[in-house]
């Protein structure tokens, strides 16, 4: 029963991990660039929510709400105007501005609303389910993470899928030249794509910090250094791959946390990461791509 | 490759002797200001009054002027001037905020506020010759490092080591929630001094008076989620929860620990979780019980602590924590020294500082924390009180 209550807190960071890492993978997919600052457009979200919920007593639809507009405009600005310009550079130099963009948010919020840390109280609420006569205890922020894990995802695929816009995506991601050719504002879906991925992240935030409520202008940076162990675990690049590696890595750090050492279990997360990588180069669920020479 | 190392000197040169001219700049009015007839003695300290421990440094801060204001109107004159530089607790910023204090002059010091800025410094204010008194730091490196003894540097509070021993003393020897606490459960952050070193003097000591300890859990500065930890807690049935930890971490805990329906065990802390009522956002309800091993208590009703605490909350609105007690504790005990042993403020630190050594280990300090002695090695000795955190107040525990 133990190990059951482990396994849930393990797919409730899980969940967490999967939707950040979604934003991750598909801005890798799309414009092949890794957004080191996405962690932090997260803590950005938990900001507003925070503000927006305990600050000016709003609702918590409406903090949500706020919260995915924000970081939405924030991701699609970042875009325009640090990446943007760099379209054409060596992909190390955008990973570098990835980074700076990263450092310049943490900082800027330290002067904005300043180090000190703040606490979030859950938007659903403190408690849970009880099961199996009170052994087993579900709580309803793990319940409801896990659930918009699902509800995302879902969406998400059928958006990539069955819309003119998620071919549009799946186009730049082939081949971006080809798509433009064909007619495709490969900019604009660069943009959508970073949008997608922003109000995923304010999601994240909010779900986030109901389960770890405190907030700080790091916050973002641990979850998002897991979230994209967790993208590549997956295979980066593919959604469902988003997922699985997400859910996996949340159960595997909680389980090794429990069973092997608290201190070690981000060095058995990142083992695992190694073996995984070391069998299956590309990922879990990721596509292996032959270069014509 | 030669060009670009003279340049490189020429620049460092440069700004080196910009650097010297403002020092001597600095120092100018102070070595002025010393030939007066009622000069005052020149108090300074560092302390986080920006970042995650910015309760601390602001506590000690205000408590530190509360006690200096007191102090000037008594003498009729400007007995104290008082500064205080902030360190954000980081021991890579504690050098500059020393420098900034030593440029100004200062003669005597309240030290750092944190344990980890201090130990940055400690060697400094040692070779310095500045008589250094920290509140708060309770780090036994800050006056005793590991190889010998810093003689001129004291505490006010319990090093690390004791509040570990008196915890587990005090669990095992008081009724706790109404019951007799047998099985414990000890949650500690393995990449840090403080609560690692409380956590080991807890072991050994838990271990001499029979307390049982069935879980331990760790975890360090990057780790946002405890309840692995308050699960295994849980599952090993522990009555009580000894938090050796920050208050930070201490609030994600009780959060965490409220969302668990079948997990009620009493939380037991030491000084680092005062200041958990002052965070923002944090709901006092989930506070509700928690025990501290604290020195002060704001409730008590002798005249000493009514009056510290009426002040103190005039004019800040907040409740001192003990780390304000301890400041002003410490800055009172910095003055009987300096009346008893006839220091004038034109003398410089190192005269100072002999005087106050010698006064400092053979007095007996009657303060808001106690009565306090001081040892050779700078740690003080004191009867470890405990709070219960009752309707978001300290109520002192019997």
């Amino acid at each position: 029963m133990v190990f059951l209550s482990y396994l849930i807190t393990g797919l409730g960071l899980g969940s967490v991990y999967a939707i950040i890492a979604l934003g991750y993978s598909m801005v890798y997919g799309i414009a092949k660039m890794l957004n080191f600052a996405h962690g932090d457009i997260i803590m950005v979200g938990s900001y507003v929510a925070f503000f927006v919920l305990y600050r000016f007593g709003l609702s918590v639809p409406v903090g949500i709400i706020l919260s995915v507009l924000v970081c939405t405009v924030l991701g699609v600005l970042v875009e325009r105007l640090a990446y943007k310009p760099l379209r054409q550079a060596s992909s190390l130099s955008v990973l570098i501005t990835a980074i700076g963009v990263s450092y310049f948010l943490q900082n800027g919020a330290q002067l904005l609303w300043s180090s000190s840390q703040k606490m979030f109280k859950s938007v659903v609420g403190d408690g849970g389910i009880s099961l199996f006569g009170g052994k087993l205890t579900l709580s309803y922020i793990t319940l409801v993470t896990i659930l918009t894990c699902i509800l995302i995802m879902i969406a998400l695929t059928l958006f990539i899928n069955h819309t003119s816009t998620g071919r549009a995506m799946r186009a730049c991601s082939e081949d971006k030249g080809a798509a433009q050719l064909m007619g495709i504002n490969v900019n604009t879906t660069i943009s959508i794509t970073f949008a997608i991925g922003s109000a995923l992240a304010a999601i994240a935030a909010v779900l986030l910090c109901s389960t770890y409520p405190s907030i700080t202008p790091t916050l973002g940076s641990m979850p998002g250094i897991k979230a994209f162990t967790a993208a590549v675990f997956g295979g980066i690049g593919s959604i469902p791959g988003a997922f699985i590696g997400g859910l996996l890595l949340g159960v595997i750090e909680s389980l090794a946390k429990a069973y092997i050492s608290t201190q070690l279990s981000d060095a058995v997360v990142f083992a695992v990461l190694i073996v995984v990588l070391l069998i299956k180069p590309t990922g879990l669920l990721g596509k292996k791509v032959s270069v014509k020479v | 490759m030669k060009k670009l190392l003279v340049v490189l000197l020429g620049i460092m040169m440069v700004f080196g002797l910009v650097g010297c001219g403002s020092k001597t700049e600095d120092n100018a009015p102070s070595t002025g200001g010393g030939d007066e007839a009622k000069a005052s003695f020149k108090l300074g300290c560092s302390g986080p009054l920006t970042g995650g421990a910015a309760v601390y440094g602001n506590d000690v801060k205000w408590a530190a002027e509360m006690a200096v204001a007191e102090i000037n109107e008594k003498e009729g004159y400007n007995f104290f001037e008082f500064r205080m530089e902030d360190d954000e607790a980081d021991p890579e910023k504690a050098p500059n905020a020393y420098g900034a204090l030593t440029d100004w002059g200062m003669q005597v010091s309240l030290y750092t506020v944190t344990s980890g800025a201090g130990l940055a410094v400690s060697a400094d204010y040692n070779a310095d010759r500045v008589f250094a008194l920290t509140p708060s730091g309770s780090n036994p490196g800050l006056a005793h490092p590991a190889n010998g003894n810093y003689d001129n540097l004291f505490q006010v509070c319990f090093t690390d080591p004791n509040l570990g021993t008196a915890s587990a003393d005090y669990i095992s020897s008081n009724t706790i929630a109404g019951m007799e606490v047998k099985k414990v459960a000890v949650i500690y952050r393995s990449d840090d001094d403080y609560s690692t070193s409380i956590y080991n003097t807890f072991m050994s000591k838990a271990a001499e008076v029979g307390l049982e300890v069935v879980y331990e859990g760790s975890f360090i500065n990057s780790d946002a989620d405890y309840s692995t930890q308050l699960t295994g807690a849980a599952a090993a049935g522990a009555e009580l929860v000894f938090l050796p930890i920050y208050y930070g971490p201490a609030a994600t805990i009780l959060t965490q620990a409220a969302a668990m329906t079948d997990f009620n065990p009493v939380f037991f802390g030491v000084d680092g979780m005062d200041g958990i009522l002052g965070l923002e956002g944090f709901d006092h309800a989930l506070a509700e019980g928690v025990y501290l091993l604290t020195p002060f208590a704001a409730d008590a009703k002798d005249d000493a602590t009514v009056h510290f605490v009426t002040g103190f909350e005039a004019a800040h609105g907040s409740t001192p924590t003990q780390f304000a007690a301890d400041a002003y504790d410490g800055v009172y005990a910095i003055y009987n020294a300096l009346k008893a042993t006839g220091c004038t403020a034109d003398m410089d630190a190192a005269t100072i500082c002999d005087k106050l050594v010698g006064e400092f280990t053979t007095m007996t300090f009657e303060g808001l924390t106690g009565t306090a002695n001081w040892a050779e090695n700078g740690e003080v000795s004191k009867t470890p009180k405990a709070v219960i955190i009752t309707d978001g107040v300290y109520v002192a525990a019997e």
